[in-house]
């Protein structure tokens, strides 16, 4: 035990693995907010909505109008900070705070690669990233050190394979493994991939798709721990990645994690990468071979950081189980679905028609939901009760104000699962006016026709 | 090793910093490519072909017949030339329910639907502008003052009866009135040969050619359009908007064909039978069935082996045809009836429809709605 904690936690590794790892991290954060800006994103989805979905307890974020460019400016800045290692602590800090805010404005943006790097950026806060090749350790030779206790670096590894793992657990269940859903309904419109295209429509294409990728993800940690089969495996990482870049729109995902594989390679490695930087930019990185290594001033900071992140990492644990908390079918109500590492496991629409209905004089009438949402809202509204939930009750405000009696709110909702015929999702006799939003189960969703069996 | 993992290294990054928007108009798609499930471009094949420019040409040559009935009415504005010029414009009307849906490519870029057929008309517009003598109709502020809801009114609303209206084409502003109408004909002749002419040269080829499964595809843009039509124009259009279920009180006014009162659901159930020919893939004007969207539910659906999605979606089409064939004209059905309880009923089951076109088809086929450039995960 002894030695374990030595090894794992304890022990002096080079500092190079985290440097590398900070301006990677921190340039690929700053294309992505640029890449963001470019394509018109934030006037879209931040700025033209008039009404934007919040997470539970987090009403009070919202988009800043047009300074919420000015958030965007600040948080890429800050990227840019981290990557230059530039008063990293504030820089980091910033990062985390401003990014987190950005994605919790809107909960229709939920992508679990969001919550993956405000989860990254946090962790990042209490890693000393900026120990070397950095402005800070450059300026201040006081604060440069060659090496750093490996839990530092570890760290990092453990989330990453979280990620992976987790994410390999949730494809374990009978509509993945046994029918190849949603691979099934998706791979087959992309049929016009250049080489593998035409394979895509076979079935047994869509089940090796399925299996292999459940497997890629379970074991995928592992092989990169282990030194003899870490070069195949950083191979797998690039190749599946880059493939599901190829089929399916998700953005600077595949990147990050290319990128954030590269931690798990030996310092030599990482010394190399930026031996080679040095020599790019001109820099006397001679400075940084100081042999100093890392440790805090007080035990108490110490062990103040170790009790916040052992916390982290119990909740990272344990929290994507909560699920089990709630009765129903997982992918059916999404209770306790987010942020637990589930990803493409649903090919899953809606259509949600209010109907508002004056309680005194008993007149009603249907809403037309472009009135007030964006059609990508409207699209993540449909399927998810949390949002239909928030829905409702703003159409109750927005007609009570405009002088409607006693509004009731109904929704004829139909949803649609992995190739399922659409079947109704919420009791449309239920008025969602009258229900409240907490962590409870929402015992008004129709109960899922159909088992998927797993986890 | 390390070296072939440094450049893969690079060139991520150098990818990742790349653009990477969505269309790919760089992929090279090979001819004979195997066990592709469905054929996208014999689709596009038979929309085009035997569908959608063959409904065009015969709208074309209605509108024709419509303008020639005007010519006729113009020299001699008796009563026999003005029922003439009725059922012409009843017969283009009814051949315009085929065309309305495909509001795509040509059609997009002159904005047809909106030019042609936006109601209810602005009367009192029209009346101000016979009176003026001086209107723009290429306006887009002035579309409710021209396309067949103002012939609407000016061969059916502008007195009540037969003599009435005939007062006004034989009356002081008489040169007023036969130009107005020749103007809103001429303008809607125009932007028809506009928009038959761009089919069929040229358009037509970059529509068929576009057969890959980005968003812009024509598959996806064509399926998206199709839905749009369905649940804005033909479902909320032609009926929910008039009934008045989206503003709690019913709105007469808002009937297509509002002053001949006549023809309403007769104009519907041309729109309906459209969009299902459509989705059948039926030619026009033939009992031929091509590929279409249920053939391709229905190859889709072989691999799945859930329900039967075409036929429900038949099944669903058909329950609404019946329930509006019982109907009187909605002009009536609204007025006479408080609340319109039957064709409120109607309603339901064309509604029905909307979920199984907009949830289930397009997830079974992977298109998404509403198309949205942003990242998923």
């Amino acid at each position: 035990m002894e030695s374990v904690i030595n090894k794992y936690i304890k022990a002096p590794v080079e500092t190079a693995p985290l440097a590398v790892f900070r301006i990677l991290f921190g340039l690929m954060m700053f294309f992505s907010i640029v890449r963001f800006w470019s394509y018109g994103w934030i006037d879209k989805l931040y700025i033209q909505p008039k009404f934007f979905f919040s997470y539970y307890g987090f009403e009070w974020v919202k988009p800043l109008g047009v300074y919420t460019y000015l958030l965007f400016i600040i948080c890429g800045l800050a990227a840019l900070l981290v990557a230059l290692g530039y008063r990293y602590k504030l820089s980091i800090v910033i990062f985390f705070l401003s990014f987190t805010y950005i994605e919790l404005m809107d909960k229709t943006t939920y992508l679990n690669h969001y919550y993956f790097i405000s989860l990254l950026s946090f962790l990042m806060i209490f890693l000393p990233a900026n120990a070397t090749y950095s402005l800070d350790a450059y300026l201040n030779p006081k604060k440069s050190f060659e090496y750093v206790p490996s839990w530092t670096v570890n760290s990092i590894k453990l989330l990453l394979s979280i990620v992976y793992f987790y994410a390999g657990l949730a494809k374990l269940n009978s509509d993945w493994l046994l029918k190849a859903m949603p691979l099934k309904i998706w791979l087959p419109s992309k049929f016009d991939t250049p080489f593998i295209g035409g394979l895509l429509g076979e079935e047994w294409v869509q089940y090796a798709f399925s299996w292999s990728g459940a497997l890629y993800d379970l074991t995928i940690p592992f092989f990169l721990l282990y030194k003899k089969t870490r070069p195949y495996a950083f191979v797998m990482v690039v190749v599946f990645h880059v493939l599901t870049r190829v089929l399916f729109p998700i953005g600077m995902f595949p990147y990050v994690m290319i990128i954030s594989a590269l931690i798990f390679f030996d310092a030599s490695f990482h010394e190399k990468i930026l031996k080679y930087f040095s020599k790019f930019l001109k820099v006397d990185d001679t400075k940084f071979n100081n042999q100093k290594v890392y440790q805090h001033f007080s035990t108490i900071t110490a062990k103040m950081k170790m009790t916040v992140l052992i916390a982290f990492f119990a909740i990272q644990l344990i929290f994507p189980f909560r699920y089990l908390l709630y009765p129903g079918e997982l992918f059916w109500t999404e209770e306790g679905y987010r942020f637990s590492w589930r990803v493409m496991l649903m090919e899953k629409s809606g259509y949600a028609q209010f109907k508002i209905v004056d309680g005194e004089s008993g007149r009603w009438f249907y809403v037309d939901n472009t009135d007030f949402i964006t059609p990508f809202q409207e699209k993540q509204m449909a399927f998810q009760p949390d949002f239909i939930l928030e829905y409702a009750h703003f159409l109750k405000n927005h007609f009570e104000k405009d002088g409607h009696k006693n509004v009731q709110v109904f929704v004829d909702c139909q949803v649609s699962l992995n190739g399922r015929l659409s079947t109704t999702y919420i009791d449309p006799t239920i008025d969602l006016g009258k229900q409240r939003e907490s962590f409870l189960h929402k015992n008004w969703i129709t109960p899922f026709k159909d088992e998927i069996k797993g986890i | 090793m390390k070296k072939i993992i440094g450049a893969l290294c690079i060139m991520t990054l150098v990818w990742a910093c790349s653009s990477d928007s969505t269309t790919d108009d760089d992929v090279i798609i090979p001819d004979d490519q195997e066990e592709v499930s469905f054929e996208r471009s014999a689709m596009l094949i038979n929309w085009a072909d035997n569908i959608i420019i063959p409904s065009y040409e015969a709208f074309s040559g209605d509108l024709d017949a419509l303008i020639n009935a005007f010519n006729t009415f113009k020299v001699d504005t008796n009563e026999g030339n003005l029922t003439a010029l009725r059922s012409a414009w009843i017969n283009a009307y009814t051949s315009w329910q085929r065309v309305e849906m495909f509001e795509i490519g040509p059609a997009e870029s002159v904005g047809f639907q909106l030019n042609m057929n936006i109601y209810p008309t602005d009367n009192e517009k029209i009346d101000g502008f016979i009176v003026d003598g001086s209107y723009d109709l290429s306006l887009s502020s002035n579309r409710s003052a021209k396309g067949f809801p103002a012939l609407d009114y000016l061969l059916n609303g502008l007195g009540e009866n037969d003599a009435e209206i005939l007062g006004f084409y034989n009356g002081d502003n008489k040169e007023g009135y036969l130009k107005y109408t020749e103007d809103v004909l001429l303008d809607m002749q125009a932007l028809t040969a506009t928009v038959v002419s761009d089919w069929t040269t040229g358009y037509r080829d970059t529509f068929v050619a576009n057969d890959g499964s980005s968003s812009t595809a024509s598959v996806d843009r064509m399926v998206n359009d199709y839905i749009f039509y369905f649940e804005k124009y033909l479902r909320a259009g032609k009926m929910g908007i008039p009934l008045g279920v989206f503003s709690g009180s019913t709105l007469p006014r808002n009937v297509e064909a509002y002053f001949d009162a006549s023809i309403s659901n007769d104009l519907f159930l041309e729109g309906l039978a459209a969009v299902q020919d459509f989705f059948n893939g039926k030619h026009f004007n033939s009992t031929t069935e091509g590929e279409s969207l249920a053939s391709y539910l229905d190859a889709l659906n072989s691999v799945k082996n859930e329900e039967d999605l075409s036929t429900l979606i038949n099944d669903q089409m058909n329950t609404a045809k019946s329930m509006v064939m019982d109907l009187s004209a909605f002009r009536a059905e609204i007025e006479d009836n408080n609340p319109p309880t039957n064709m409120l009923l109607a309603y339901d089951e064309v509604q029905k429809a909307v979920p199984m076109l907009k949830v289930d088809m397009v997830s079974a086929m992977s298109i998404s709605i509403d198309f949205v450039d942003a990242d998923g995960d």
